[in-house]
């Protein structure tokens, strides 16, 4: 069983190909990684999983991708509902101009949740989900903005969890972060893991290496090799993802 | 082979030194001439600033008394325009920016915007003169006026305002529509706050250019002289531009009024000088509120 399955897709920005037939597939409660060289097709995969490509004009999508079984992309699917079930997190941290706790909330108020108690519930929940709880609690009222880079991406995780997503998709969520940040967003990725099914695009190798369980190298818009994580970097069986992850070139 | 180098890397450091000396002088130049016809006009026209000048109606065939009349009319004139302009402009940026799909229609859609920004003044006072004051029948009057000048500063309006909704990163708009909301939930909540400063800057430059033009308010509002204030929407005005040109050229006696004329030129500027500081204090302070709550 697999909670998100791809299957032979090719993605179209216009007349160019971004994406060549890629088939793939994660069970659930894992992380994987999508590594590969800038322009390869990592961010426009991930952005297939929750329909985001859909806001670009002029693009266009063959195969098909199922999550929890069901074809995301039939015409009577609630796009709303899958990008509520799918959340997602960006390479700068981007937090609304607004409050911490207004963050926390948006996405449960924009859905029609208007009961006080449940949205201070969730808000807090989230957010020691996230271990920004101890940083945060005695500035909820102050704006997002005022947190550093690394509080500003963990409260990013949090507005995607409050809402209780079942899929987390991540591009390179900690490409902006110092390395003190950093480490805490891949702790995070630990415990979250339990609850969630996690896709997240890195550039670092190490961190690849780190947080997941399988990895997937991508090409020129191909998957070249996908396997355990552990195997892609011990002993993998194509020549380019050895060159690559050797650091040959990319 | 090695002196060669040199030479052509010393070619090149000179002609790089030759440019940007041009440039810097260039620059330079720009900025002082901007002061040359500031004092000019400060200057020639500071001897008559009073507060008479800028309270008194005109007399004496409009050499002597004040431009009081001139300068409400004037800034009736942008404030009614600017109700007219601020909210169809930015309304029409959003959808353009928000909601159109790239294709052609866009594409004509941003060509016409563009080229009614190259539509000559006196052409938007001639329009206006015949759609509002005839067609629809408001007369000379501020309404006519407002509307025309509205209509002249709206392809500023939505450039600015497309351009500052433009610079909101992707990533906001993905984050919002990703939990859920609704595409105006998002454009409202989440884009419009961040953009709002930059769109405020759309609002400055059109007070500039509504405050000083004279060929669109010449058929549809301005009175060569009125001696008081309108009292409605429907009523004539005076306006700052216009008056200058009057007492500058076709006045009871120029020689008279042409200290008043340069008095009523710095007038004008200090207007929109002033309408620049506001709307750049708005703007700050927006700026701070939009990331406070
Ligand atoms: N919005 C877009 N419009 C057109 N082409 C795009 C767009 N986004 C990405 N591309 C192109 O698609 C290819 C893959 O890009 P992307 O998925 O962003 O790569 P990666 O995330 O691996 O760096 C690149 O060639 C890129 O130029
Ligand atoms: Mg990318």
């Amino acid at each position: 069983m697999h909670k998100i399955e791809s299957r032979n897709v090719d993605f179209f920005y216009g007349e160019t190909q971004a994406l060549h037939d890629i088939s793939l597939s994660m069970k659930e409660n894992t992380v994987t990684a999508l590594i590969g060289p800038s322009g390869c097709g990592k961010s426009t995969y991930l952005r297939l999983l929750n329909r985001m490509n859909d806001l670009i004009d002029n693009t266009r999508m063959e195969g098909s991708i199922l999550i929890d079984q069901k074809d995301i992309y039939l015409k009577n699917t609630n796009v709303d509902d899958l990008r509520k079930n799918v959340g997602m997190v960006f390479q700068k941290p981007n937090p609304f101009p607004k409050t911490i706790y207004e963050n926390v909330a948006y996405g449960l108020r924009v859905n029609g949740i208007e009961d006080k108690k449940i949205i201070e519930e969730r808000v807090v929940t989230s957010i020691e989900q996230v271990a920004l709880w101890d940083e945060v609690k005695d500035k909820l009222k102050k704006s997002a903005f005022e947190l550093s880079g690394g509080q500003q991406q963990r409260l990013c995780i949090a507005r995607a969890l409050a809402i209780q997503p079942s899929v987390l998709l991540m591009d390179e969520p900690t490409s902006a972060l110092d390395p003190i940040s950093t480490s805490k967003i891949e702790e995070l990725i630990h415990e979250l893991k339990n609850q969630y099914t996690i896709v997240i695009v890195t550039h670092n190798m190490q961190q690849a290496a780190r947080v997941s369980d399988n990895t997937a190298f991508f090409y020129m818009g191909k998957l070249i090799e996908y396997d355990k994580t552990k195997t892609i970097f011990t002993k993998p069986a194509i020549k380019q993802t050895e060159d690559y992850i050797t650091g040959r070139f990319g | 082979m090695n002196s060669k180098n040199n030479k052509l890397a010393r070619k090149k450091r000179i002609s790089q030194n030759i440019a940007f000396g041009i440039f810097t002088a260039i620059s330079y130049a720009i900025v002082a001439l901007l002061f040359v016809i500031l004092a000019f006009i400060v200057i020639k026209g500071i001897s008559v600033i009073s507060w008479e000048f800028i309270t008194a109606m005109p007399s004496e065939g409009m050499t002597e008394g004040g431009i009081f009349p001139a300068i409400v009319g004037t800034l009736c004139l942008v404030f009614a325009s600017m109700v007219f302009a601020f909210p169809v402009g930015v309304l029409a940026a959003i959808y353009m920016n928000e909601y159109v799909k790239d294709g052609w229609i866009k594409k004509i859609i941003k060509q016409m915007t563009n080229n009614l920004a190259g539509v000559p003044s006196i052409v938007f006072g001639l329009f206006g003169m015949s759609l509002f004051v005839n067609q629809l029948g408001f007369g000379d009057s501020i309404l006519a006026g407002g509307l025309t000048l509205g209509l002249l500063v709206l392809p500023v309006v939505i450039r600015t305002t497309e351009e500052s909704l433009k610079a909101v990163d992707a990533t906001f708009r993905q984050a919002s529509l990703g939990l859920g909301a609704s595409k105006w939930q998002t454009t409202s909540k989440v884009v419009l706050p961040i953009a709002f400063p930059n769109i405020i800057t759309g609002l400055i430059l059109s007070i500039g250019r509504v405050s000083g033009e004279t060929a669109p308010i010449l058929f549809t509002v301005a009175a060569y002289f009125l001696p008081k204030l309108p009292s409605s929407i429907f009523d004539q005005a005076m306006a700052l531009p216009y008056h200058l040109y009057v007492i500058a050229t076709s006045g009871t006696n120029i020689e008279k009024s042409r200290a008043m004329a340069y008095g009523t030129a710095l007038i004008l500027i200090l207007i929109v000088l002033i309408s620049n500081l506001l709307a750049n204090a708005l703007r700050k302070y927006y700026g701070k509120k939009v990331k406070m709550n």
